[in-house]
């Protein structure tokens, strides 16, 4: 088991970079503590395949320091560092059982016969491959390779972490369900750092406790699924997270608070002050659809908004609202009744977030309003 | 124009690709073909475009036999997963490329173009080559491809699975708005309960070939006609507990009872199936006649604003679908509401006896 | 797979149909026509049904050059194969090199065969050839390709290796350069040693490539002409006198046109079964 610790870790691909757009990882420095569950969440072309790699050995950092415990391990391959990784197509030795497959690395150690036997039995228990022991790895399915995959990882005893890429993406939506129970089960059980890598907020959200949401080649937030979901710290955590993603209008500052169009939003004494004292060139507020109040009739303070589509998602609605000439997306339960032609809507206050340049603006600690 | 599949069928080297499937779709809508992999979809799909021929039944376009007419004499477009761009043509040559094919004058070629690309939002890439596109760029100009010959069918094979999670939800969006004025039949397939409720329209449940239920994807999804339609067409999967109504109670696996409620009592006596949405579970009781379970925790499954809780008793397993967070230990002991006037009620062979909010008729 | 009809294709097939049928249907037929008959000349044929068959089947010359044809076409095998592959896995990947040793590769192929033949007579010759010249008088080995058998076999089997390894090479690369990388990352992750990696993974995954190979392989060598015949001319005695020439000989040699159009037919029929039992073999295991 290790803490994994990146500093000062930057990659460029090109031998001569030049500037920040030349690199693929831009400046980082950041803890994965021992035993945890992270995810790296952030949408194609952001880095997070790269840095797995870093991390797992396949990728040498071009510059900065990785280091599993206090060792710096930049030079040292994946078996050097005993990682395990589960890759996006599941791969399996083709001519050797499931037994074999999952003793393979064990063999590799030269471990006892014997005593493999007892630790794939093990494994195969947890994973659910005990009927498919002696079936040979070509003809399971896409789910069953991925499970015998992640035995592979699991079946070591020195394994330090097991990184993950991206290895739902070829699974069915219903067994995507249970093997991601099964990843999540697995943790518990055995309490191995592992680091997951997605595009998909959900499984990121469902599986972490941690999420390091990357954009551009930076970690732009780190924290758990709800810190994510109810506080993002730059608008982009605020649009990736979250289905349908975080409301953004485009606002201008007004006397106590901010507002667009004819409509004006009041802000905390606090954040009013904070406002004024920072520079900035973009102003937006934000809010999730999850919390955007939907008064049952005509309310004094309520806005009014037109309702433009209503979408039904089953288990939920999402109601597409014009609000002062800006599209607006409410999340509403299945139940609810749902408004004809004109809405009445209020932000509370606890929920609408201030972005300055795309960085939260959060009101200064003294003067700060009672949250939550 | 309508296409029509009548009692359709094809089976490769022995094995069953598509049984016997009547299918009809009006002019101007969006269809989507829901199923798992290999449940064939692509194969309906490469029969509808005349890729491919059936061994029996016949196809039927605007009311004409089109089952011995090759694809390139039917108006079809298809859009596949693989983003299929021609790599050594630019963007525009790309969109171009069907209208030249059929002799397109040169300046309708470029307004078409450049209307359709503005549709789907690459109109600044026109001259760049597709594979120094992003995914989405490219699986957009094989869109504009196919919308720019304003075939009267066009059809799209998981054409999203390949893309980012956020800008699926985009395009999935902008496709909706895209097929509103048309009068073109779309065809959609895709393996996401989810993507077929947001895409609205009709929704074609398959499994292993067969239709298992075909109409508007809202009542496809509230009255599902069979268990099977009601698993393939949920996420997270639907619960089921097998029970038994007799006289005037309800029993789940011998040991809850419960009495009967008002509208489960045209069903007559005997063994049937149960069925409760996740979402529809919960943790506070909403309403007296709710049945009250105590179980414990085996997981649970928490993103920043909903929680998807895993418990199970001796007898059954359920998954509940709770908005907000809900943190909960393994092992800890709580009770789950399930509230009866929201029950499916199928009999032994899997039909649909009772849905919630729907009053049906005495089954024999 | 049932595509729908269109007959047009038919006419442009119709070229392609006639000459198949011109140049190789019709000549086919000719020997299966000459094999029933006994030919004196051009005005002089009669039917003799199977005899030719039942004689040829039973002619001792024919049974010795069969065998040593076998053999010839094993040895063949088992060198270029394993050799092949071992080439293949050397071969460079990515850069300058690696098309360097692509071209390298190729040209021993692109060589005609009695040139090569050629080339081989007189490099191995005792008095003027670098080989024999080097063999004779440095190393102080005797050889003589024309005079002694197994020298003669050696340097037959030797031409044939070179001319034609880099078949098996280049054939055994295409199918290396198409596994992904994810296989080697992985086995690198599971500790796996070069040889393991080689067993279950290369090996596996050239599967198609070197069945190709193999028949290739098989069908060149078991109808090999030229190089023997430049090199040694069947000799010495019959030792390098392979089925090709005994058929050629008795063809067009001693004009015994049934016996060699019979065996020809029987020739052809061997092929077709080695290489059907091979692909079989081969392709049984992706069955199951």
């Amino acid at each position: 088991m290790a803490e994994i610790r990146l500093q000062n870790l930057a990659h460029s691909y090109s031998a001569t970079p030049s500037g920040p757009e030349d690199y693929a990882i831009r400046e980082m420095s950041h803890i994965w503590e021992q035993g945890g569950a992270y995810a790296l969440l952030g949408p194609s072309g952001c880095g997070k395949s790269t840095l797995l790699n870093i991390i797992s050995g396949l990728l040498s950092p071009s510059e900065g320091k990785v280091m599993f415990d206090s060792t710096v391990v930049n030079d040292m391959s994946p078996e050097q560092r005993n990682i395990a990784q589960v890759f996006q197509f599941p791969v399996v030795y083709d001519t050797m059982t499931v037994y074999d497959n999952l003793a393979f690395p064990l063999r590799n150690q030269g471990m006892d016969e014997k005593k493999i036997q007892i630790k794939v039995g093990e494994i195969a228990d947890v994973l659910d491959l005990q009927p498919l022991l002696k079936k040979k790895a070509k003809n399971l399915t896409a789910d069953e390779k991925q499970k015998v995959s992640m035995g592979r990882g699991l079946v070591r005893d020195d394994v330090s972490a097991i990184l993950f890429d991206e290895p739902l993406t070829v699974i069915d939506p219903h067994l995507k369900w249970k093997l991601r129970r099964k990843l999540k089960q697995i943790h518990e059980q055995f309490n191995i750092t592992m680091v997951y890598v997605t595009h998909d907020q959900l499984e990121a959200s469902t599986f972490a406790d941690k999420i390091a949401v990357m954009y551009g080649g930076q970690i732009v937030q780190f924290g758990t699924p709800r810190e994510l979901f109810e506080k993002p710290h730059h608008t982009f955590v605020g649009y990736f997270i979250g289905s349908p993603g975080m409301n953004l209008i485009d606002v201008t500052p007004q006397p106590g608070g901010v507002g667009f169009g004819d409509i004006h939003l009041p802000l905390s004494e606090g954040l009013q002050q904070r406002l004024a004292a920072t520079q900035w060139s973009t102003l937006k507020v934000g809010i999730r659809p999850e919390f955007v109040h939907l008064w049952d009739g005509p309310y004094d303070d309520a806005m009014c908004a037109e309702v433009t589509y209503i979408e039904d998602l089953g288990t939920y609605k999402i109601i597409t609202l014009k609000l002062a000439g800006q599209l607006l997306k409410v999340r509403v339960p299945e139940d609810k009744p749902l408004p004809q032609g004109q809405a009445w809507i209020s932000f509370p206050g606890q929920w609408l977030m201030l972005y300055a340049d795309d960085y939260l603006l959060e009101a200064s600690p003294a003067n700060e309003v009672p949250h939550e | 124009m309508s296409l029509t599949l009548e009692h359709v069928s094809r089976a490769v080297d022995g094995q069953i690709w598509i049984d016997d499937a009547s299918l009809s779709f009006e002019p101007g809508s969006f269809n989507v073909l829901l199923g798992r992999t290999l449940s064939g979809k692509t194969s309906l799909m490469r029969l509808m475009a005349g890729l491919d021929k059936p061994d029996s039944g016949r196809v039927l376009m605007n009311g004409k036999d089109v089952t011995k007419v090759a694809v390139r004499h039917r108006n079809v477009s298809m859009v596949y997963q693989q983003f299929i761009n021609y790599p050594s043509m630019t963007v525009f040559d790309n969109i171009a490329s069907p209208l030249r094919q059929a002799g397109v004058s040169n300046e309708q070629i470029q307004e078409k173009v450049l209307e359709t690309a503005k549709m789907l939002r690459i109109e600044k890439f026109l001259t760049r080559y597709p594979l120094e596109l992003s995914g989405g760029q490219q699986q957009r100009t094989a869109m504009a491809r196919a919308l720019v010959k304003d075939a009267e069918l066009i059809l799209f094979d998981e054409p999203l699975v390949n893309l980012d999670y956020k800008l699926r939800e985009e395009l999935r969006q902008e496709m909706r708005l895209l097929f509103e004025a048309r009068h073109t039949i779309a065809i959609y397939a895709t393996t996401e309960p989810n993507e077929a409720l947001a895409l609205g329209g009709t929704t074609t449940i398959l499994h292993e070939g067969r239709v298992i239920q075909s109409g508007r994807t809202p009542e496809v999804y509230h009255q599902p006609k069979t268990v099977l339609a009601a698993e393939l067409f949920s996420e997270p999967p639907i619960n089921l507990m097998p029970g038994r109504i007799e006289g005037n109670e309800v029993s789940f696996a011998n040991f809850v009872h419960f009495p009967l409620n008002v509208d489960l009592r045209n069903i007559g006596d005997g063994d049937y199936r149960f069925g409760v949405r996740p979402s529809h579970l919960s943790l506070v009781p909403s309403n007296d006649d709710d049945l009250e379970l105590a179980v414990t925790v085996e997981l649970a499954e928490i993103s920043g604003s909903e929680t998807f809780l895993h418990v199970r008793n001796e007898h059954f397993s359920l998954v509940l679908h709770l908005p907000g967070v809900h943190a909960y230990d393994v092992d800890a002991s709580i009770r789950v509401y399930i509230p009866t006037h929201k029950l499916f009620v199928f009999d032994q062979q899997g039909r649909l006896i009772q849905a919630p909010g729907l009053r049906m008729a005495r089954v024999a | 797979m049932s595509k729908v009809q269109n007959n047009k294709a038919w006419w442009l097939v119709m070229p392609v149909f006639l000459l198949v049928a011109f140049s190789a249907i019709i000549p086919m037929m000719t020997v299966v026509n000459y094999s029933v008959q006994d030919i004196f000349d051009q005005s002089s044929r009669y039917f003799v049904g199977t005899d030719w068959f039942r004689q040829v089947l039973q002619d001792p010359r024919l049974h010795d050059s069969l065998l040593r044809q076998f053999i010839y076409s094993a040895c063949v095998l088992l060198i270029e194969i394993p050799l092949g592959i071992a080439i293949a896995l050397t071969m460079p990947t990515k850069g300058r090199w690696s098309s360097l040793c692509l071209i390298v590769m190729t040209i021993p192929l692109l060589i005609p065969f009695n040139v090569v033949g050629t080339i081989w007579q007189i490099f191995g010759r005792g008095d003027i050839g670098l080989l024999g010249w080097f063999l004779n008088n440095v190393l102080g080995i005797s050889y003589n390709y024309a005079a002694n058998a197994s020298d003669a076999w050696v340097t037959v089997l030797i031409i044939d290796v070179w001319h034609w390894t880099s078949l098996v090479a280049l054939l055994a690369y295409s199918g290396l350069r198409a596994i992904p990388d994810v296989y080697y990352q992985a086995a690198r992750i599971d500790r796996a040693s070069s040889w393991a990696v080689f067993r279950h993974i290369q090996l596996p995954k050239m599967k198609s490539v070197l069945l190709i190979a193999v028949m290739l392989r098989f069908m060149d060598s078991f109808m090999i002409y030229t190089e023997p015949f430049v090199l040694t001319g069947g000799g010495p005695g019959n030792s390098t006198t392979f089925l090709s020439q005994t058929l050629t000989t008795m063809a067009l040699g001693q004009f015994d046109l049934g016996p060699a159009a019979a065996f020809s037919l029987v020739y052809f029929l061997i092929i077709l079964l080695v290489s059907w039992v091979f692909y079989t073999a081969m392709t049984h295991g992706e069955k199951n």
